[in-house]
């Protein structure tokens, strides 16, 4: 069973409930796709078992020995990011157009690092996550290739996928081929756009969506329209998590706020999570 | 003069101080979260203009296409290939790069066009609002950034509202700034991605201030790195949860006295520290 946690916007509270949730089911594998900015591993204290560089990118690269300085290959980068044999990596996204512009094939293009991935062993489970380079592009191939390496692992058990935020390549690559996706939302006028952008995302794809409302006590009126939107549009609503300053506190010492007996979220999400599984994944 | 608020990470507060912020110095605001934006629903502009925005894809002459495949093979983005009887395109794929035009040998492809999302324009009294919004199922937003971002008014300031994380959107909202606001929250996760943001900002060598939101002077997460790397901070937001309930009707923060002052110090700090 494959499920991506999503929300359209960052900050929703996607990493407390996939980690959550990855809890509660014992031997879960967990994907921190939020590449750019992952912090689910936070919450663990694991061994690092394999490392890979990883490289989803090239650019290009100019033996100046060769070069004439004509130009041609200034007017022919649509990126602008080559200028007489100097190149702009962060600008260059490896086209190699100006490798075939090139009258003296002074031009090669070279791999980029993206990033390190990592499987880290944790006591009940595996995490697969990257660190970015910064400035890195690929995000999107990294992702693919972060749950292509998780896949050994989850075979016969919950595959659960932090994702990141908007709804472009990084988050198209974490929804595609998922079981079902879980967008988190907040009751929030911006918190409900985002969710009916992303929403429209899943549509697109067409992959099951089930929703939350964290949050949903800060604004009782708009999580009335989210939840009568899901009504009307036949999505289920599987849970609704109060705000809780316990939250913060679970941050800060890196325990997953189900291991706060006390937290009216931790309540919710248990529920939530039993609901999900009775209802809907059949896990 | 461009201002990029950033943060490395959502959630932490961008278009709440950039909203504000542009309301305060009466300063233009681009929101440049192409994917989510959400500060026009703040700052509510009137007359709003459209303007698509294109990206160039190739076209093939089926006619005269030898099926050579010098284009497949050329393509680094995966974006043709080569079937039967003809090349197909994945136009989702492609970058705009030209490299299989120029592969071509016989020139059968030629550049043609395909909307990817719309840049919005408005006013409120004086000020300029733009945003661009990504139409959905598109991967690849850095054309309406370049877009969005082209012809600011030099000689005023505007605000650049950034996408969150520290990859290509943001180093290309970056490339536009002259000077940053980073946004951080004073927990493990803040200090975490604020790390990361200040790795982007340092090695892209734009002055930068910091704003702590949600603050709270018994929290010190981030004191000690802040210290060590010198970084000036522009100023402090409370972490309160009336900020959260007038976030969530799309209320805007300045017209209530205590967080005015809060922002007008921001503001004559930024003038001081950065300008």
């Amino acid at each position: 069973m494959r499920l991506a946690v999503i929300s359209g916007k960052g900050g929703t509270g996607k990493t407390t409930i996939a980690t959550s949730i990855a809890e509660l089911e014992n031997g879960s594998v967990r994907i921190d796709a939020d590449v750019e900015a992952s912090n689910m591993y936070l919450y663990y204290t694991g061994k690092d078992m394999d490392k890979e560089y990883f490289s989803a990118s090239q650019v290009a690269y100019v033996d100046l020995s060769l070069c004439n300085q004509c130009g041609i290959c200034n007017e022919i980068c649509k990126f602008d990011a080559i200028d007489l044999g100097k190149v702009n990596e962060l600008k260059c996204e490896g086209c190699g157009a100006c490798i075939i512009s090139c009258p003296e094939k002074a031009i090669t293009l070279v791999e980029e690092k993206t990033a390190d991935i990592y499987r880290t062993e944790i006591p009940n489970g595996n995490i697969f996550r990257a660190k970015m380079e910064i400035g890195a592009d690929g995000s999107g191939l990294l992702i693919s290739h972060l749950r292509e390496k998780a896949e050994e692992y989850g075979k016969n058990t919950l595959t659960i996928l932090d994702g990141s935020p908007g709804i472009g390549c990084p988050v198209i690559a974490s929804i595609t081929g998922n079981h079902w996706v879980l967008i988190v939302t907040e009751p929030t006028k911006s918190g409900f756009e985002d969710f009916l952008r992303v929403y429209e995302l899943t549509k697109h794809f067409n992959i099951p969506a089930m929703v939350c409302i964290n949050k949903y006590d800060i604004n009782e009126e708009v999580t009335a329209e989210i939840e009568d939107y899901c009504k009307k549009n036949n999505i289920p609503l599987v849970g609704k998590i109060p705000f809780d300053e316990t939250i913060v506190q679970s941050i800060n010492e890196l325990k997953p706020i189900i291991y706060y007996e006390n937290s009216k979220a931790n309540q919710a999400i248990r529920n939530m999570w039993k609901k999900m599984k009775e209802d809907y994944l059949k896990i | 003069m461009n201002i990029a608020v950033l943060s490395g990470k959502g959630g932490t507060g961008k278009t709440t101080i950039s909203t504000n912020l542009a309301l305060l110095l009466k300063a233009n605001y681009i929101d440049c979260d192409v994917e989510e934006p959400n500060g026009f629903i703040f700052l509510k502009p009137e007359y709003i203009t459209k303007q698509y925005v294109e990206v160039e894809i190739p076209e093939i002459d089926e006619e005269n296409c030898t099926l050579c495949g010098r284009c497949v093979e050329i393509c680094k983005f995966n974006a043709l290939a080569k079937a039967k009887d003809k090349i197909i395109l994945f136009d989702k794929l492609c970058h705009s790069c030209g490299a299989c035009i120029l592969a071509c040998p016989i020139d059968a492809i030629k550049f043609t066009k395909r909307t990817i999302g719309v840049i919005e324009q408005g006013k409120k009294g004086e000020i300029l609002l733009k945003r661009g919004l990504l139409n959905i199922g598109e991967p690849i937003s850095v054309p309406i950034l370049k877009e969005l971002l082209k012809d600011l008014p030099e000689e005023e300031i505007n605000l650049l509202d950034s996408p969150p994380g520290t990859s290509c959107n943001v180093v290309n909202v970056l490339n536009y700034a002259d000077i940053a606001i980073l946004v951080t929250e004073p927990t493990a996760f803040g200090l975490h991605d604020l790390k990361m943001a200040v790795e982007l900002v340092k090695r892209l060598n734009i002055p930068f201030g910091l704003i702590i939101n949600k603050y709270d002077e018994n929290n010190l997460y981030l004191k000690e790195y802040i210290e060590e790397e010198g970084i000036k901070i522009v100023g402090y937001l409370p972490y309160k949860k009336e900020i959260a309930e007038a976030y969530s009707k799309g209320k805007i923060l300045i017209e209530e006295k205590e967080y005015k002052d809060a922002f007008k110090n921001i503001a004559n700090n930024i003038k001081e520290v950065l300008l």
